[in-house]
């Protein structure tokens, strides 16, 4: 299992080509305020993370993350009840 | 004191920014007389219409103007009622009644429109536990379906079988899944890949719900839309439909062979908490929906109206919404929302009327053109359209 280092790395890596305006990532990077991303940029982002860590992020669960920090640790919730 | 419609500021904005260059607002317009489902005044010009979503031309129909007019005497003007209290008429039940001949299926529910009956369907099905999976590019009230109720909602990229597959199979096997597709998506008027997708979804012990308003009437050997077409309507547990298209008239139903189907009548919110259809557009419904079974030379001449748009306008050199024509609606692409808007006034002062769709109702941030053929528009209108297009995309140098 990936620890949280790695899934912070991996998930900064993809933020990458949907990063128009070249915002520096940090923990704290909002993903609506920060880098200005529409809903269109959010579900084409959110299924290539999915795909990488082969988990779902419900549109429920979506609505409570707004930052990197948030949606790395979410992921390593989901990773870990995956098994 | 906080203005509460501040939030609304940037489209406000954008919509004067538009108006004060001189354009007719797209979104404005009256028509004064309609003659026709192909033809109206609007500005005191004859129009010929290409937007209207009037797929088999119902609405003049002799026999459903005199139904609905033999209802009006007969029932009155209106039911002032829920359809569970004192607004299930006698034709209410009719109009059910031939909605399940037409589809061949065990029940029927009539909502009164077309968005209730998504909004109903999807909210009440799909409780807090379980799992709504859905195409990305879903109508607007299949998402207000998800808002309304309360459960896990996963979104899959258009039309992609692999990613509607991989996300079911990452599902908890036991959980409740409803996945929703469209036969025809009404933008860019693309047919989903439902036998593929309908078999992945079962595969993963999923129940699917198909909201067929763009294919019904036309598509399919007995109208009853693209998973008939593709040979799995018998996979299908429930099929949404509207009568805003096809039909003719307003109002929205359910059909379905599952067993019990009928206790949706006392527990979907949007069908118990809202007055049912008035009594002359259920009759008009009902006589409509029996005459479409026997359609198939309209179908073929849709068809044809359909090939031919939409060869002439590739000819035309107009980049379109799908390489080859899969519905009656053909969606003409648009660089931006101003020469959108220039074109669609241009067009207008041809003499024809399309719809101009923008964001957020177009996926990929798209301005369409779109428009949607009607059955009895003649070899002679679908020329004149042409000429008309040619004439504005110079004009407004769309095309050279």
């Amino acid at each position: 299992m990936p620890d949280r280092q790695e899934i912070y790395a991996k998930t900064v890596e993809m933020i990458e080509p949907f990063n128009k305006k070249g915002v520096a990532i940090t923990e704290a990077t909002r993903f609506a305020q920060d880098l200005e991303w529409d809903s269109l940029t959010v579900l084409d982002f959110v299924a290539n993370i999915e795909d990488e860590f082969d988990v779902i992020i419900t549109m429920n669960m979506q609505a409570e993350i707004e930052t990197v920090g948030q949606l790395v640790d979410a992921l390593q919730r989901l990773i870990a009840a995956r098994g | 004191m906080a203005d509460l419609f501040s939030k609304f500021d940037p489209l406000i904005q954008q919509r004067e920014a538009l108006l004060e260059t001189g354009l007719t607002d797209p979104f404005n317009l009256v028509m004064e007389r309609v003659e026709s489902p192909t033809v109206a005044i609007c500005n005191g010009k004859r129009t010929i219409l290409l937007g209207t979503y009037n797929y088999m031309g119902m609405t003049f129909d002799p026999d459903v103007v005199a139904a609905g007019k033999q209802a009006l005497d007969d029932f009155g003007s209106g039911t002032t009622g829920s359809r569970v209290l004192n607004g299930t008429y006698a034709g209410h039940k009719v109009c059910e009644e031939a909605l399940k001949d037409f589809y061949a299926m065990d029940h029927a529910m009539v909502f009164s429109t077309g968005y209730q009956a998504n909004l109903g369907l999807i909210s009440t099905i799909a409780g807090k536990d379980d799992y709504i999976i859905l195409d990305v590019d879903s109508h607007a009230s299949i998402y207000d379906g998800c808002a309304l109720g309360n459960a896990q909602i996963v979104p899959f990229r258009h039309n992609d079988i692999e990613a509607l597959d991989k996300r079911l199979k990452r599902l908890p096997p036991e959980a409740g899944k409803l996945v929703v597709l469209e036969g025809v998506y009404s933008m860019l008027g693309d047919v989903a890949p439902l036998k593929e997708m309908v078999a992945v979804s079962k595969a993963a012990g999923a129940m699917v719900l198909v909201d067929e308003a763009h294919s019904m009437g036309f598509i399919g050997e007995h109208g009853r839309g693209v998973a008939e077409a593709q040979g799995v309507i018998g996979d299908v547990d429930f099929i949404i439909g509207t009568f805003s298209k096809s039909v003719g008239t307003v109002g929205g139903f359910c059909v379905s062979n599952h067993p019990k189907f009928e206790i949706l009548r006392l527990v979907c919110r949007p069908y118990v908490f809202t007055a049912s259809l008035p009594p002359s557009v259920v009759a008009t419904a009902a006589t409509s929906i029996r005459k479409l079974m026997d359609s198939a030379d309209k179908r073929a001449h849709l068809w044809e109206n359909s090939k031919r748009l939409h060869a002439g306008l590739r000819q035309l050199g107009f980049a379109l919404g799908t390489d080859a024509p899969q519905s009656a609606i053909i969606a003409v692409i648009m660089p931006d929302l101003e020469t959108g808007a220039a074109m669609w006034e241009a067009l207008l002062n041809e003499g024809l009327y399309v719809n101009l769709a923008r964001p957020p109702a177009t996926p990929a941030g798209m301005t369409l053109l779109r428009c949607s053929l009607c059955a009895l528009h003649s070899e002679e209108q679908v020329g004149e359209i042409l000429g008309m297009f040619a004439a504005a995309g110079r004009a407004t140098g769309c095309i050279s």
